[in-house]
């Protein structure tokens, strides 16, 4: 076991699979000597070379257009995106060609292409670098999305993404990139699994999903509750896309009330879609309507005002009043 | 059909040949030099650097290219028909585009990739493919319908543009593979060609696929197709310069090259080729033609552009030239010729034949290919799907009016 950040993590993670995996390459902007803004790619150009750690001309659709080529040609490329909002340019290659290449061709290519994302907001910063675009992704068959919440799940999920046939896209919580954590490098446990959710803390009398970010602010709010006697169950979803049903509705059907919390818009939202799906799967053991807890409909907003906008603790607390009300 | 527009409303060439003078004018561009060796007259020319590789084209192998030229437009006269029938839901015609498809494709060698965009059956022919199964795209039963890696011919893309960026990607990735290939001693030479059209030029794609190919220096032919039309908007709307020229923004040469002349567009591809086999960089390739016919079997061309221009590049056939050419020089007869004709009604009659027994593929296999690893839900949705279907007696279709209600809530 080893103590370390979400982004060293990563970090290391990305330098096992260069190691272990020769086809392997990592591409994006400012991502070889600067070592990403986020220091992410810190020192890999230096062992593995421009080759294996390209520095991309400023162009998001030409990073994800080049990357498809490369898988075509065997290649495992890993892509950066700089920040969230900074995906859009590469929206068209990643919907309509890199999640249908395979389907296209029958079954004949296959484009594991794994593309990492910054996102989320609580960093005081500008415009296009707070969003959540998740559910804009999850809509899309033939992709895969996963986000960990923990430097040990961030440092086997980037692995595993990379293994994967399919591709897959790592929404990577930025503001905590540098949340600490003990990484077991020598095996996943019961991280073995991307796409399966985990349950973090057990409970019974209500169920918080959660993933990304907010996990962290689900566990304090279950401790919070807990003061007041309510014992509230927390799983970390880890994947997005597919989605861990099994395990959310194994949660409800124990505690009976559920509330989906996330950073990203409620409306049209990952939120939305648990809510439904688990009124088709346990509707005879809800005690209560679903409850999502997400941001507002409006683009993110301004910095000074984003701690209105972002769930929160006491956000959480109040959905899960709401819930154990009926 | 529909009337022509007046010869005043609108002379597309001429609007081009004004545009190409203005931009010299104003901005000191110079006008594009067109290699063309073989003209309308059948008298083959003579260029400085392209004529040695014209000379690798044997009458042998200019008979071939004309026989894959006829070849190619017997189909496409087959595949509209087989559209008009209801056999096709679409389809594209190519006619006119012979010398720019059977030039270049024939310049492949096999270990080259192609990225086509959708217009491309005479690439296709002359890799290979059967055109009996590039038609699944147009039946309705595939959006593919060949597998690429049995001829590096890669399946249609019908958002444009996005190909030329998998084509340089393709191409980064054969240039490592060389550097292993060159630790173990062999050479593994390869390039990639990428197709696209003068619409398709202004996509930002291009660009991006350019300033790659350029900054990598990838092993890429990008061969552009100036058919005139992008559907009803003519290549001035596109451009003020060349297409050509553009490359010179990106650092790398730019060649535009008659493309209605067999011979040239195979001398020009078979040097870009090399170019790029030799880790010179990547090349931009203008094939100046005409898209003889409609867009589509959808379209209707009488709506924005006039029957003279039509005639115009009528005259300038990459088929009659050849012809001309061949039987001037006493390098082909009649019986060449009757039997480039019954070969091409053979390949009609086989592709006809093929089409009505294209088969069909279950939805099960959309289920099975949407991704390559297993799938909860898609293995649920299915698992539905199955249980949805076995519940109608006496087969596994829902009659529209059965009013049965959904097995289950949410399908």
């Amino acid at each position: 076991m080893t103590t370390m950040t979400i982004a060293k993590a990563i970090n290391e993670g990305l330098r096992e699979t260069l190691s272990s995996n020769p086809k392997s390459l990592l591409m994006g902007e400012d991502i070889g000597p600067l070592g990403g803004v986020y220091r992410v790619t810190d020192g890999l150009i230096g062992e593995f070379g421009p080759d294996r750690v390209v520095d991309t001309p400023l162009a998001e659709s030409g990073i994800i257009g080049t990357a498809i080529g490369l898988a075509l040609r065997g290649y495992r490329p890993v892509c950066e995106i700089q920040f969230d909002g900074f995906v859009f340019p590469g929206f068209n290659q990643i919907t309509t060609q890199l999640a249908k290449m395979h389907a296209r061709s029958n079954g004949n290519l296959t484009v594991p292409v794994v593309i990492r994302i910054p996102y989320g907001g609580g960093i005081g910063s500008v415009e296009h670098h707070s969003e959540s675009p998740e559910a804009l992704f999850a809509h899309t068959a033939g992709l895969r999305i996963i986000t960990p919440s923990n430097a040990h799940d961030a440092y086997w999920m980037v692995q595993q993404a990379v293994e994967c046939q399919d591709p897959v896209i790592i929404f990577e919580p930025k503001r905590r990139y540098w949340l600490k954590g003990e990484v077991d490098t020598a095996a996943p446990g019961r991280a073995g699994d991307p796409f399966k959710a985990h349950v973090l803390r057990e409970g019974t009398d209500a169920t918080v999903v959660a993933y990304g970010p907010l996990v962290p602010v689900a566990l304090a709010a279950a401790n919070a509750a807990e003061e007041d006697g309510r014992s509230v169950e927390v799983i970390d979803l880890r994947s997005i896309s597919p989605l861990d049903f099994d395990t959310v509705t194994a949660s409800v059907q124990k505690t009976g009330r559920l509330v989906v919390a996330h950073e990203a818009p409620t409306f049209g939202g990952i939120g939305g879609e648990i809510a439904a799906r688990i009124s088709e799967r346990a509707f005879h053991s809800l005690e209560a309507p679903v409850i999502r807890v997400g941001g507002f409909h409006m683009p993110y907003p301004v910095a000074k005002v984003e701690e209105d906008y972002l769930p929160d603790i006491d956000r959480i607390l109040e959905a899960l009043d709401r819930a154990l009300s009926y | 059909m529909g009337t022509h527009l007046p010869a005043t409303e609108f002379d597309g060439t001429a609007v081009d040949d004004q545009r190409e003078a203005d931009a010299e004018a104003v901005m000191g561009e110079p006008p594009a030099q067109m290699v063309q060796l073989l003209g309308p007259d059948g008298k083959l020319g003579f260029d400085p650097v392209f004529s040695e590789y014209a000379e690798k084209v044997t009458p042998e192998i200019l008979r071939g290219l004309y026989a894959d030229m006829a070849a190619i437009r017997r189909f496409d006269v087959e595949a509209t028909a087989l559209q008009r029938q209801g056999q096709l839901a679409l389809w594209v015609p190519l006619t006119g585009q012979e010398a720019a498809q059977i030039g270049s494709g024939r310049a492949s060698r096999p270990q080259d990739y192609i990225f086509p965009t959708y217009r491309e059956h005479g690439v296709a022919y002359t890799r290979n493919v059967d055109l009996a199964e590039l038609l699944r795209q147009f039946r309705g039963v595939s959006n593919g319908g060949w597998n690429p890696k049995d001829t590096n011919f890669h399946l249609y893309t019908l958002v444009l543009a996005a190909q030329t960026l998998h084509a340089v990607g393709y191409a980064m990735g054969i240039q490592r593979d060389q550097k292993l290939a060159a630790a173990q001693g062999s050479s593994g030479e390869a390039a990639v060609i990428a197709y696209f059209g003068d619409g398709a030029s202004s996509e930002g794609d291009v660009h991006e696929s350019m300033v790659f190919a350029s900054s990598y220096n990838a092993p890429v032919v990008f061969f552009c197709q100036n058919n005139h039309w992008a559907i009803s908007v003519p290549t001035n709307v596109q451009t003020r310069v060349p297409l050509s020229n553009r490359a010179k923004g990106y650092g790398f040469p730019g060649i535009r090259v008659d493309g209605n002349d067999v011979i040239a567009v195979h001398a020009v591809t078979e040097w870009a080729l090399e170019h790029a086999r030799q880790g010179k960089g990547p090349v931009l390739i203008e094939a100046f033609t005409y898209r003889v016919g409609a867009h589509t079997t959808a379209d209707d061309p009488t709506k924005y552009r006039q029957s003279a221009e039509e005639d115009a590049w009528r005259a300038k056939d990459p088929l009659a030239r050849v012809e001309k050419y061949l039987r001037n020089e006493g390098l082909a007869d009649d019986a060449f010729f009757a039997k480039v004709k019954a070969d091409g009604d053979e390949l009609a009659a086989y592709v006809r034949r093929t089409t009505h027994d294209l088969e069909t593929l279950d939805i099960r296999s959309a289920f099975a290919n949407t991704y390559a690893e297993a799938h909860p839900l898609v293995a649920e949705e299915l698992a539905w799907f199955e249980e949805y279907t076995a519940g109608f007696e006496g087969g596994d279709q829902p009659a529209e009016s059965s009013g049965q209600p959904a097995a289950k809530a949410g399908h």
